[in-house]
Protein backbone atom coordinates (compact mmCIF):
# COMPACT_ATOMS: atom_id res chain seq x y z
CA UNK A 1 0.00 0.00 0.00
CA UNK A 2 2.69 2.33 0.70
CA UNK A 3 3.93 2.29 -3.06
CA UNK A 4 0.67 2.31 -4.87
CA UNK A 5 2.09 3.45 -7.87
CA UNK A 6 -1.31 5.05 -8.85
CA UNK A 7 -0.28 7.60 -6.25
CA UNK A 8 1.23 10.99 -7.05
CA UNK A 9 4.25 11.31 -8.00
CA UNK A 10 6.21 13.86 -6.10
CA UNK A 11 5.82 13.95 -2.28
CA UNK A 12 7.30 15.05 0.94
CA UNK A 13 9.63 12.57 2.25
CA UNK A 14 7.75 12.96 5.45
CA UNK A 15 4.67 13.20 4.17
CA UNK A 16 5.56 9.55 2.36
CA UNK A 17 6.92 7.94 5.78
CA UNK A 18 3.33 9.16 7.19
CA UNK A 19 1.87 7.27 4.69
CA UNK A 20 2.66 3.92 6.07
CA UNK A 21 0.21 1.86 7.67
CA UNK A 22 3.03 1.02 10.32
CA UNK A 23 3.35 4.66 10.90
CA UNK A 24 -0.44 5.29 11.59
CA UNK A 25 -1.27 2.42 13.44
CA UNK A 26 2.32 3.43 15.67
CA UNK A 27 0.90 7.46 15.86
CA UNK A 28 -1.58 7.22 19.23
CA UNK A 29 0.17 5.38 21.46
CA UNK A 30 2.94 7.25 20.76
CA UNK A 31 1.30 10.91 21.09
CA UNK A 32 -0.30 9.27 24.80
CA UNK A 33 3.40 8.35 25.71
CA UNK A 34 5.02 11.96 24.42
CA UNK A 35 2.02 13.35 26.86
CA UNK A 36 2.06 10.87 29.81
CA UNK A 37 5.77 9.78 29.83
CA UNK A 38 8.09 12.22 28.01
CA UNK A 39 6.48 15.34 29.01
CA UNK A 40 6.43 14.64 32.68
CA UNK A 41 9.65 13.12 32.69
CA UNK A 42 10.89 16.13 31.49
CA UNK A 43 9.28 18.61 33.74
CA UNK A 44 11.27 16.09 36.73
CA UNK A 45 14.64 17.47 34.86
CA UNK A 46 13.82 21.34 35.04
CA UNK A 47 12.77 20.77 38.57
CA UNK A 48 16.11 18.97 39.17
CA UNK A 49 17.44 22.61 38.41
CA UNK A 50 15.11 24.84 40.68
CA UNK A 51 16.35 26.50 43.39
CA UNK A 52 15.39 24.41 46.51
CA UNK A 53 11.72 24.18 48.02
CA UNK A 54 10.11 26.34 45.33
CA UNK A 55 7.26 25.47 43.26
CA UNK A 56 7.28 27.23 40.37
CA UNK A 57 9.57 26.08 37.41
CA UNK A 58 10.12 29.31 36.29
CA UNK A 59 12.97 30.69 37.71
CA UNK A 60 16.56 31.01 37.73
CA UNK A 61 18.11 27.51 37.03
CA UNK A 62 20.75 26.57 39.64
CA UNK A 63 22.92 23.12 40.94
CA UNK A 64 22.46 23.73 44.44
CA UNK A 65 19.84 20.69 44.36
CA UNK A 66 22.63 18.28 43.06
CA UNK A 67 25.42 19.72 45.15
CA UNK A 68 23.17 18.55 48.38
CA UNK A 69 22.42 15.78 47.74
CA UNK A 70 25.96 14.75 46.83
CA UNK A 71 27.18 16.00 50.32
CA UNK A 72 24.07 15.52 52.03
CA UNK A 73 24.18 11.84 53.17
CA UNK A 74 22.08 10.05 50.59
CA UNK A 75 25.03 8.20 48.90
CA UNK A 76 23.35 5.38 51.88
CA UNK A 77 20.03 4.89 50.77
CA UNK A 78 21.85 5.19 47.19
CA UNK A 79 24.29 2.32 48.62
CA UNK A 80 21.26 0.03 50.39
CA UNK A 81 19.25 0.21 47.45
CA UNK A 82 22.12 -0.52 44.99
CA UNK A 83 23.48 -3.78 47.65
CA UNK A 84 19.87 -5.02 47.78
CA UNK A 85 19.12 -4.79 44.00
CA UNK A 86 22.66 -6.58 43.27
CA UNK A 87 22.04 -9.45 45.82
CA UNK A 88 17.95 -10.08 44.81
CA UNK A 89 19.61 -10.24 40.61
CA UNK A 90 22.37 -12.95 42.10
CA UNK A 91 19.97 -15.06 43.99
CA UNK A 92 17.42 -14.78 41.48
CA UNK A 93 19.78 -15.88 38.66
CA UNK A 94 20.50 -19.08 41.05
CA UNK A 95 16.55 -19.64 41.84
CA UNK A 96 15.11 -19.41 38.27
CA UNK A 97 18.00 -21.03 35.98
CA UNK A 98 16.72 -24.50 36.85
CA UNK A 99 13.48 -23.95 36.41
CA UNK A 100 14.08 -22.08 33.38
CA UNK A 101 16.27 -24.69 31.79
CA UNK A 102 13.46 -27.70 33.49
CA UNK A 103 10.69 -25.15 31.37
CA UNK A 104 12.79 -25.14 28.34
CA UNK A 105 14.16 -28.56 27.89
CA UNK A 106 11.97 -31.13 30.05
CA UNK A 107 8.63 -30.20 30.81
CA UNK A 108 6.95 -30.61 27.37
CA UNK A 109 3.54 -29.88 27.51
CA UNK A 110 3.95 -29.46 31.66
CA UNK A 111 5.58 -25.74 30.95
CA UNK A 112 2.83 -24.01 30.04
CA UNK A 113 1.15 -25.06 32.89
CA UNK A 114 3.87 -23.88 35.53
CA UNK A 115 4.35 -20.37 33.04
CA UNK A 116 0.34 -20.05 33.99
CA UNK A 117 0.94 -20.59 37.43
CA UNK A 118 4.01 -18.36 37.61
CA UNK A 119 2.33 -15.60 36.14
CA UNK A 120 -1.03 -15.47 38.30
CA UNK A 121 0.44 -13.96 41.34
CA UNK A 122 1.01 -11.05 39.34
CA UNK A 123 -2.68 -10.57 38.75
CA UNK A 124 -2.67 -9.70 42.33
CA UNK A 125 -1.82 -6.90 43.89
CA UNK A 126 1.56 -6.44 45.13
CA UNK A 127 0.53 -5.36 49.06
CA UNK A 128 -1.86 -8.47 49.18
CA UNK A 129 1.31 -10.76 48.45
CA UNK A 130 3.98 -8.88 51.06
CA UNK A 131 1.53 -8.52 53.37
CA UNK A 132 1.28 -12.98 53.82
CA UNK A 133 4.73 -12.53 54.50
CA UNK A 134 4.40 -10.03 57.48
CA UNK A 135 1.65 -13.01 58.58
CA UNK A 136 4.33 -15.73 58.04
CA UNK A 137 7.36 -13.89 59.29
CA UNK A 138 5.68 -12.26 62.02
CA UNK A 139 6.16 -12.97 65.90
CA UNK A 140 3.42 -15.74 66.72
CA UNK A 141 3.35 -15.27 63.20
CA UNK A 142 2.66 -18.56 61.17
CA UNK A 143 6.80 -19.30 60.75
CA UNK A 144 7.25 -19.21 64.37
CA UNK A 145 4.26 -20.76 65.55
CA UNK A 146 4.72 -23.71 63.35
CA UNK A 147 8.24 -24.30 64.65
CA UNK A 148 6.72 -23.76 68.26
CA UNK A 149 4.49 -26.56 67.60
CA UNK A 150 6.70 -29.31 65.88
CA UNK A 151 9.89 -28.63 67.58
CA UNK A 152 9.05 -26.44 70.64
CA UNK A 153 11.73 -23.45 70.06
CA UNK A 154 11.11 -19.83 69.41
CA UNK A 155 12.82 -17.83 66.93
CA UNK A 156 13.02 -13.83 67.13
CA UNK A 157 10.32 -12.23 64.20
CA UNK A 158 12.48 -11.50 60.95
CA UNK A 159 9.68 -9.16 60.26
CA UNK A 160 11.71 -5.78 59.67
CA UNK A 161 15.09 -6.88 59.06
CA UNK A 162 17.37 -6.55 55.55
CA UNK A 163 16.91 -10.33 54.68
CA UNK A 164 13.33 -10.23 55.00
CA UNK A 165 13.45 -6.87 52.29
CA UNK A 166 15.56 -9.00 50.36
CA UNK A 167 12.67 -12.20 50.14
CA UNK A 168 10.24 -9.45 49.49
CA UNK A 169 12.13 -8.57 46.56
CA UNK A 170 13.31 -12.07 45.14
CA UNK A 171 9.52 -13.34 45.40
CA UNK A 172 7.89 -9.85 43.69
CA UNK A 173 9.93 -9.73 41.19
CA UNK A 174 10.73 -13.59 40.42
CA UNK A 175 8.75 -13.98 37.01
CA UNK A 176 10.56 -10.95 35.23
CA UNK A 177 13.91 -13.37 35.43
CA UNK A 178 12.06 -16.51 35.21
CA UNK A 179 10.54 -15.64 31.52
CA UNK A 180 12.88 -13.72 29.52
CA UNK A 181 15.60 -16.91 31.11
CA UNK A 182 13.27 -19.37 29.62
CA UNK A 183 12.77 -17.51 26.14
CA UNK A 184 17.18 -17.13 26.28
CA UNK A 185 17.22 -21.05 27.32
CA UNK A 186 14.84 -21.97 24.57
CA UNK A 187 17.03 -20.13 21.89
CA UNK A 188 19.84 -22.85 22.93
CA UNK A 189 19.43 -25.46 19.59
CA UNK A 190 20.22 -28.83 21.50
CA UNK A 191 21.91 -30.42 18.24
CA UNK A 192 24.50 -27.84 19.38
CA UNK A 193 25.03 -29.03 22.95
CA UNK A 194 25.05 -32.65 21.30
CA UNK A 195 27.87 -31.66 19.07
CA UNK A 196 29.73 -29.74 21.95
CA UNK A 197 29.79 -32.99 23.89
CA UNK A 198 30.18 -35.59 21.29
CA UNK A 199 33.48 -33.51 20.46
CA UNK A 200 34.99 -34.26 23.68
CA UNK A 201 33.66 -31.29 25.96
CA UNK A 202 32.57 -31.97 29.37
CA UNK A 203 29.67 -30.74 31.14
CA UNK A 204 31.13 -27.59 32.37
CA UNK A 205 32.67 -26.62 28.93
CA UNK A 206 29.23 -27.04 27.10
CA UNK A 207 27.25 -25.13 29.74
CA UNK A 208 30.47 -22.13 30.12
CA UNK A 209 30.81 -21.86 25.86
CA UNK A 210 27.58 -23.22 24.00
CA UNK A 211 24.50 -22.99 26.72
CA UNK A 212 25.53 -19.28 28.58
CA UNK A 213 26.35 -17.17 25.46
CA UNK A 214 23.46 -18.81 23.27
CA UNK A 215 21.07 -17.70 26.22
CA UNK A 216 22.66 -14.59 27.04
CA UNK A 217 19.93 -12.55 25.66
CA UNK A 218 17.37 -13.82 28.30
CA UNK A 219 19.89 -13.66 30.89
CA UNK A 220 20.66 -9.90 30.32
CA UNK A 221 17.06 -9.19 29.88
CA UNK A 222 16.13 -10.64 33.05
CA UNK A 223 18.93 -9.45 35.16
CA UNK A 224 18.37 -5.53 33.89
CA UNK A 225 14.69 -5.77 34.14
CA UNK A 226 14.83 -7.42 38.20
CA UNK A 227 17.77 -5.04 38.97
CA UNK A 228 16.09 -1.83 37.55
CA UNK A 229 12.75 -2.72 39.25
CA UNK A 230 14.08 -3.43 42.75
CA UNK A 231 16.31 -0.47 41.88
CA UNK A 232 13.09 1.87 42.44
CA UNK A 233 11.36 -0.72 44.51
CA UNK A 234 8.85 1.18 47.39
CA UNK A 235 6.69 -1.22 48.95
CA UNK A 236 9.10 -4.11 49.68
CA UNK A 237 11.13 -2.08 52.06
CA UNK A 238 8.15 -0.35 53.55
CA UNK A 239 5.57 -3.37 54.04
CA UNK A 240 8.69 -5.70 55.29
CA UNK A 241 11.86 -3.59 56.19
CA UNK A 242 10.24 -1.33 58.65
CA UNK A 243 12.72 1.07 59.29
CA UNK A 244 15.39 -0.94 59.05
CA UNK A 245 16.81 0.66 55.53
CA UNK A 246 15.73 3.37 53.77
CA UNK A 247 15.96 2.63 49.94
CA UNK A 248 16.52 5.40 47.35
CA UNK A 249 12.42 5.05 46.32
CA UNK A 250 11.98 6.20 50.13
CA UNK A 251 13.85 9.54 50.10
CA UNK A 252 12.35 10.31 46.81
CA UNK A 253 8.73 9.86 48.37
CA UNK A 254 9.90 11.54 51.42
CA UNK A 255 11.58 14.50 49.68
CA UNK A 256 7.83 15.19 47.77
CA UNK A 257 5.51 14.78 50.57
CA UNK A 258 6.78 15.09 53.85
CA UNK A 259 9.76 17.58 53.14
CA UNK A 260 7.43 19.61 50.49
CA UNK A 261 11.16 20.21 48.53
CA UNK A 262 10.38 18.97 45.05
CA UNK A 263 13.51 20.12 43.56
CA UNK A 264 15.28 18.25 45.95
CA UNK A 265 12.78 14.94 44.94
CA UNK A 266 13.06 15.25 41.26
CA UNK A 267 16.84 15.63 41.61
CA UNK A 268 16.91 11.87 43.80
CA UNK A 269 14.90 10.85 40.77
CA UNK A 270 16.81 12.27 38.13
CA UNK A 271 19.64 10.03 39.03
CA UNK A 272 18.04 7.25 39.30
CA UNK A 273 16.41 7.74 35.88
CA UNK A 274 20.10 8.11 34.69
CA UNK A 275 21.36 5.20 35.80
CA UNK A 276 18.20 2.94 34.89
CA UNK A 277 18.12 4.80 31.42
CA UNK A 278 21.99 4.03 30.75
CA UNK A 279 21.63 0.12 31.96
CA UNK A 280 18.52 0.02 29.60
CA UNK A 281 20.38 1.01 26.78
CA UNK A 282 23.16 -1.21 27.11
CA UNK A 283 21.24 -3.80 27.12
CA UNK A 284 19.40 -2.92 24.14
CA UNK A 285 21.99 -2.18 21.81
CA UNK A 286 22.95 -5.82 22.28
CA UNK A 287 19.61 -7.16 21.18
CA UNK A 288 16.76 -7.84 19.05
CA UNK A 289 13.57 -7.58 20.08
CA UNK A 290 12.14 -9.57 16.77
CA UNK A 291 14.10 -12.01 17.64
CA UNK A 292 13.44 -12.95 21.15
CA UNK A 293 9.40 -12.30 21.07
CA UNK A 294 8.52 -12.99 17.54
CA UNK A 295 10.93 -15.99 17.65
CA UNK A 296 12.14 -15.36 14.01
CA UNK B 1 23.72 -37.61 28.11
CA UNK B 2 21.24 -39.78 29.33
CA UNK B 3 21.89 -41.92 32.66
CA UNK B 4 21.38 -42.46 36.45
CA UNK B 5 23.11 -38.86 36.95
CA UNK B 6 20.77 -36.83 34.72
CA UNK B 7 17.38 -38.35 35.56
CA UNK B 8 18.42 -37.56 39.05
CA UNK B 9 19.37 -34.01 37.71
CA UNK B 10 15.99 -33.82 36.33
CA UNK B 11 14.32 -35.04 39.25
CA UNK B 12 15.97 -31.99 41.49
CA UNK B 13 14.95 -30.09 38.69
CA UNK B 14 11.08 -31.48 39.07
CA UNK B 15 11.55 -30.88 43.17
CA UNK B 16 12.76 -27.70 42.76
CA UNK B 17 9.97 -26.24 40.59
CA UNK B 18 7.45 -27.81 43.17
CA UNK B 19 8.84 -26.20 46.01
CA UNK B 20 9.13 -22.40 44.38
CA UNK B 21 5.80 -23.00 43.20
CA UNK B 22 4.49 -23.58 46.63
CA UNK B 23 6.84 -20.40 47.94
CA UNK B 24 5.17 -18.38 45.42
CA UNK B 25 1.41 -19.12 46.61
CA UNK B 26 2.07 -19.62 50.73
CA UNK B 27 1.36 -15.92 51.24
CA UNK B 28 -1.47 -15.43 49.25
CA UNK B 29 -2.92 -18.90 51.22
CA UNK B 30 -1.68 -17.11 54.58
CA UNK B 31 -3.87 -14.30 53.85
CA UNK B 32 -6.84 -16.49 53.56
CA UNK B 33 -6.38 -18.20 56.28
CA UNK B 34 -5.92 -14.97 58.23
CA UNK B 35 -8.98 -13.08 57.08
CA UNK B 36 -10.69 -16.47 59.11
CA UNK B 37 -9.02 -15.85 62.16
CA UNK B 38 -11.87 -14.60 65.07
CA UNK B 39 -8.83 -12.63 67.17
CA UNK B 40 -8.54 -8.77 66.45
CA UNK B 41 -4.65 -9.37 66.23
CA UNK B 42 -3.24 -12.37 63.82
CA UNK B 43 -1.18 -15.26 65.52
CA UNK B 44 -0.74 -18.73 64.10
CA UNK B 45 -1.76 -21.30 65.39
CA UNK B 46 -5.29 -20.12 64.86
CA UNK B 47 -7.69 -21.19 67.75
CA UNK B 48 -10.97 -19.24 66.62
CA UNK B 49 -12.37 -19.35 63.47
CA UNK B 50 -14.63 -16.64 62.27
CA UNK B 51 -16.47 -14.90 59.15
CA UNK B 52 -17.50 -11.77 60.33
CA UNK B 53 -14.70 -10.04 59.09
CA UNK B 54 -16.40 -10.74 55.89
CA UNK B 55 -19.42 -9.40 57.08
CA UNK B 56 -18.47 -6.55 58.50
CA UNK B 57 -16.57 -5.48 54.78
CA UNK B 58 -19.69 -6.73 52.77
CA UNK B 59 -21.77 -4.22 55.08
CA UNK B 60 -19.25 -1.32 54.84
CA UNK B 61 -19.66 1.67 52.66
CA UNK B 62 -16.03 2.36 53.07
CA UNK B 63 -15.36 -0.48 51.11
CA UNK B 64 -17.79 0.00 48.54
CA UNK B 65 -16.28 3.20 48.15
CA UNK B 66 -12.74 1.97 47.80
CA UNK B 67 -14.31 -1.05 44.93
CA UNK B 68 -16.25 1.47 43.21
CA UNK B 69 -13.37 3.71 42.54
CA UNK B 70 -10.81 0.76 41.96
CA UNK B 71 -13.45 -0.35 39.59
CA UNK B 72 -14.14 2.86 37.57
CA UNK B 73 -10.09 3.39 37.33
CA UNK B 74 -9.82 -0.61 35.76
CA UNK B 75 -12.72 -0.24 33.25
CA UNK B 76 -11.41 2.98 32.27
CA UNK B 77 -7.51 1.88 31.82
CA UNK B 78 -9.06 -1.28 30.02
CA UNK B 79 -11.34 0.10 27.18
CA UNK B 80 -8.06 2.56 26.45
CA UNK B 81 -5.62 0.17 26.73
CA UNK B 82 -6.98 -2.53 24.41
CA UNK B 83 -7.35 0.21 21.65
CA UNK B 84 -3.95 1.67 22.12
CA UNK B 85 -2.37 -1.56 22.45
CA UNK B 86 -3.92 -2.99 19.92
CA UNK B 87 -2.89 -0.26 16.86
CA UNK B 88 0.36 -0.29 18.56
CA UNK B 89 1.00 -4.09 18.28
CA UNK B 90 0.42 -3.62 14.75
CA UNK B 91 2.89 -1.41 14.64
CA UNK B 92 4.63 -3.65 16.94
CA UNK B 93 4.52 -6.79 14.74
CA UNK B 94 2.86 -6.60 11.75
CA UNK B 95 3.83 -3.55 9.44
CA UNK B 96 7.38 -2.90 8.25
CA UNK B 97 8.01 0.43 8.65
CA UNK B 98 11.09 2.68 9.02
CA UNK B 99 12.04 3.25 12.80
CA UNK B 100 10.07 0.17 13.77
CA UNK B 101 12.84 -1.27 15.59
CA UNK B 102 13.45 2.13 17.90
CA UNK B 103 9.76 1.96 18.20
CA UNK B 104 9.99 -1.30 19.74
CA UNK B 105 12.71 -0.13 21.97
CA UNK B 106 10.85 3.50 23.53
CA UNK B 107 7.50 1.72 23.62
CA UNK B 108 8.61 -1.01 26.38
CA UNK B 109 10.89 1.97 28.73
CA UNK B 110 7.72 2.94 30.54
CA UNK B 111 7.72 -1.28 31.72
CA UNK B 112 10.79 -0.94 33.02
CA UNK B 113 10.49 2.62 34.32
CA UNK B 114 10.64 2.89 38.75
CA UNK B 115 6.50 3.65 39.09
CA UNK B 116 7.31 5.38 41.96
CA UNK B 117 9.14 7.69 40.48
CA UNK B 118 6.72 7.75 37.34
CA UNK B 119 3.57 8.81 39.51
CA UNK B 120 5.72 11.41 40.93
CA UNK B 121 6.40 12.96 37.66
CA UNK B 122 3.12 12.89 36.85
CA UNK B 123 2.19 14.63 39.94
CA UNK B 124 4.49 17.71 39.06
CA UNK B 125 3.16 17.26 35.46
CA UNK B 126 -0.64 17.57 36.39
CA UNK B 127 -0.71 20.29 38.63
CA UNK B 128 1.71 22.39 36.55
CA UNK B 129 -1.08 22.02 34.01
CA UNK B 130 -3.13 22.79 36.86
CA UNK B 131 -5.20 19.32 36.99
CA UNK B 132 -6.53 18.20 40.20
CA UNK B 133 -5.83 14.95 40.75
CA UNK B 134 -8.57 12.35 41.00
CA UNK B 135 -9.42 8.41 40.11
CA UNK B 136 -9.61 9.66 36.62
CA UNK B 137 -5.62 11.05 36.74
CA UNK B 138 -4.56 7.91 38.01
CA UNK B 139 -6.49 5.96 35.40
CA UNK B 140 -4.12 7.89 32.86
CA UNK B 141 -1.19 6.90 35.40
CA UNK B 142 -1.85 3.20 35.21
CA UNK B 143 -2.11 3.43 31.14
CA UNK B 144 1.46 4.67 30.74
CA UNK B 145 2.77 1.56 32.71
CA UNK B 146 -0.29 -0.74 30.93
CA UNK B 147 -0.56 0.13 27.40
CA UNK B 148 2.79 -0.83 26.82
CA UNK B 149 2.66 -4.37 28.66
CA UNK B 150 -0.95 -4.65 26.55
CA UNK B 151 1.48 -3.82 23.14
CA UNK B 152 3.53 -6.54 24.37
CA UNK B 153 0.85 -9.71 24.88
CA UNK B 154 -1.08 -8.62 21.60
CA UNK B 155 2.44 -8.31 19.65
CA UNK B 156 2.82 -11.98 20.51
CA UNK B 157 -0.37 -12.77 18.86
CA UNK B 158 0.24 -10.63 15.99
CA UNK B 159 3.46 -12.16 15.34
CA UNK B 160 1.52 -15.64 14.33
CA UNK B 161 -0.60 -13.57 12.25
CA UNK B 162 -0.49 -14.66 8.27
CA UNK B 163 -0.56 -10.77 6.69
CA UNK B 164 -1.85 -13.09 3.41
CA UNK B 165 -5.00 -13.37 4.76
CA UNK B 166 -5.44 -9.96 4.96
CA UNK B 167 -4.23 -9.45 1.63
CA UNK B 168 -6.33 -11.92 0.18
CA UNK B 169 -9.82 -10.40 1.30
CA UNK B 170 -8.53 -7.11 -0.50
CA UNK B 171 -7.80 -8.83 -3.79
CA UNK B 172 -11.46 -10.38 -3.21
CA UNK B 173 -12.64 -6.73 -3.02
CA UNK B 174 -13.03 -6.17 0.58
CA UNK B 175 -12.65 -2.74 2.32
CA UNK B 176 -10.04 -1.94 4.77
CA UNK B 177 -12.86 -1.65 7.64
CA UNK B 178 -14.09 -5.02 6.41
CA UNK B 179 -11.08 -6.89 6.34
CA UNK B 180 -10.70 -5.34 9.94
CA UNK B 181 -14.14 -6.32 10.70
CA UNK B 182 -14.38 -10.19 9.06
CA UNK B 183 -10.45 -10.84 9.21
CA UNK B 184 -8.11 -9.39 11.48
CA UNK B 185 -10.11 -8.50 14.50
CA UNK B 186 -11.66 -12.41 14.67
CA UNK B 187 -8.18 -13.62 14.36
CA UNK B 188 -6.56 -11.62 16.70
CA UNK B 189 -9.49 -12.06 19.57
CA UNK B 190 -7.42 -14.16 21.98
CA UNK B 191 -4.57 -11.62 22.25
CA UNK B 192 -7.28 -8.99 22.69
CA UNK B 193 -9.32 -10.94 25.46
CA UNK B 194 -5.35 -11.80 27.01
CA UNK B 195 -4.50 -7.64 26.56
CA UNK B 196 -7.86 -7.01 28.41
CA UNK B 197 -7.46 -8.94 31.64
CA UNK B 198 -4.13 -8.21 32.25
CA UNK B 199 -4.91 -4.50 31.60
CA UNK B 200 -7.76 -4.92 34.29
CA UNK B 201 -5.94 -6.93 36.52
CA UNK B 202 -2.92 -5.17 36.40
CA UNK B 203 -4.59 -1.92 37.30
CA UNK B 204 -6.74 -3.31 39.86
CA UNK B 205 -3.77 -4.27 41.94
CA UNK B 206 -1.93 -1.61 41.17
CA UNK B 207 -0.13 0.85 44.15
CA UNK B 208 2.93 2.33 43.42
CA UNK B 209 1.44 4.06 40.51
CA UNK B 210 -1.70 5.49 42.34
CA UNK B 211 0.11 5.99 45.26
CA UNK B 212 0.53 9.83 44.35
CA UNK B 213 -2.10 10.04 41.28
CA UNK B 214 -5.50 9.82 42.72
CA UNK B 215 -5.83 12.53 45.31
CA UNK B 216 -8.64 12.34 47.43
CA UNK B 217 -10.08 9.22 46.26
CA UNK B 218 -8.63 5.73 47.26
CA UNK B 219 -8.31 2.46 45.87
CA UNK B 220 -8.05 -0.74 47.49
CA UNK B 221 -4.66 -1.65 47.06
CA UNK B 222 -3.87 1.98 48.57
CA UNK B 223 -5.99 1.68 51.22
CA UNK B 224 -4.63 -1.98 52.20
CA UNK B 225 -1.27 -0.11 52.26
CA UNK B 226 -2.41 2.55 54.52
CA UNK B 227 -3.81 -0.05 56.75
CA UNK B 228 -0.72 -2.18 56.67
CA UNK B 229 1.80 0.29 57.67
CA UNK B 230 -0.33 2.52 60.60
CA UNK B 231 -3.68 1.23 62.28
CA UNK B 232 -4.01 -2.66 61.10
CA UNK B 233 -7.39 -4.08 60.95
CA UNK B 234 -8.78 -7.31 60.67
CA UNK B 235 -10.23 -6.03 57.60
CA UNK B 236 -6.86 -6.04 55.73
CA UNK B 237 -6.58 -10.16 55.01
CA UNK B 238 -10.38 -9.97 54.85
CA UNK B 239 -10.25 -7.05 51.79
CA UNK B 240 -7.39 -8.73 50.44
CA UNK B 241 -9.11 -12.86 50.01
CA UNK B 242 -11.98 -11.06 48.89
CA UNK B 243 -9.94 -9.12 45.31
CA UNK B 244 -7.94 -11.76 45.33
CA UNK B 245 -11.04 -14.47 44.77
CA UNK B 246 -12.36 -12.29 42.48
CA UNK B 247 -9.46 -12.02 40.28
CA UNK B 248 -9.48 -16.10 40.67
CA UNK B 249 -12.84 -16.13 39.41
CA UNK B 250 -12.14 -13.93 36.66
CA UNK B 251 -9.49 -15.54 35.35
CA UNK B 252 -11.02 -18.79 35.55
CA UNK B 253 -14.56 -17.61 33.41
CA UNK B 254 -11.93 -16.33 30.48
CA UNK B 255 -10.31 -19.84 30.72
CA UNK B 256 -13.56 -21.73 30.28
CA UNK B 257 -14.68 -18.99 27.66
CA UNK B 258 -11.81 -20.13 25.54
CA UNK B 259 -12.03 -23.75 26.00
CA UNK B 260 -15.81 -23.60 25.19
CA UNK B 261 -14.80 -21.52 21.76
CA UNK B 262 -12.44 -24.04 20.67
CA UNK B 263 -15.27 -26.77 21.55
CA UNK B 264 -17.41 -25.02 19.36
CA UNK B 265 -15.29 -24.79 16.48
CA UNK B 266 -15.66 -27.39 13.93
Amino acid sequence: MANNPAAPPRRTRLGEWLRQPGVLVALPTTLFLLVGFAGPLVIVVVYSFMPPRTFSMFQAPTLANFVSVVTDSYYISFFWSFALATVTVGLLLLVCYPIAYGMAKLFGKWANLVTVLVALPLLISENIRLFGWVLILLKNGILDGSLQIMFGLSIPSLLYTVPAIVLGLVYVYLPFMLFPLVIGLSMVPDSLKEAASDLGATRLQVFREVELPLAMPGILIGAMLTFILSLGSLAESKILGGQAVVMIADDIESAFTFAQNWPKGSVLSVMLIAFSGALIFIVFRRIDLDRIIGRR
Amino acid sequence: MDGPRSSIAKLLIVLWTLVILAFLYMPMFSVVLASFTKKRYFSFPITAWDTRWYEKAMASLSVRDLIATSLSVAVTVTIFSVVLGFCSALAFARYDWKGRKLFQKLILLPIFFPQAVLGLALLLWFSNIGIITSWKTAAFAHMIWIVPIVTLIMSIQVYSFDPALEEAAFDMGASRWQVLKEITLPILSPGIVSGAIFAFLLSWGNFPLSLFSTGADQTVPEWLYAKMVSGYTPMVPTLGSLTMGAAALMVILVYLGFQLRRLRRP
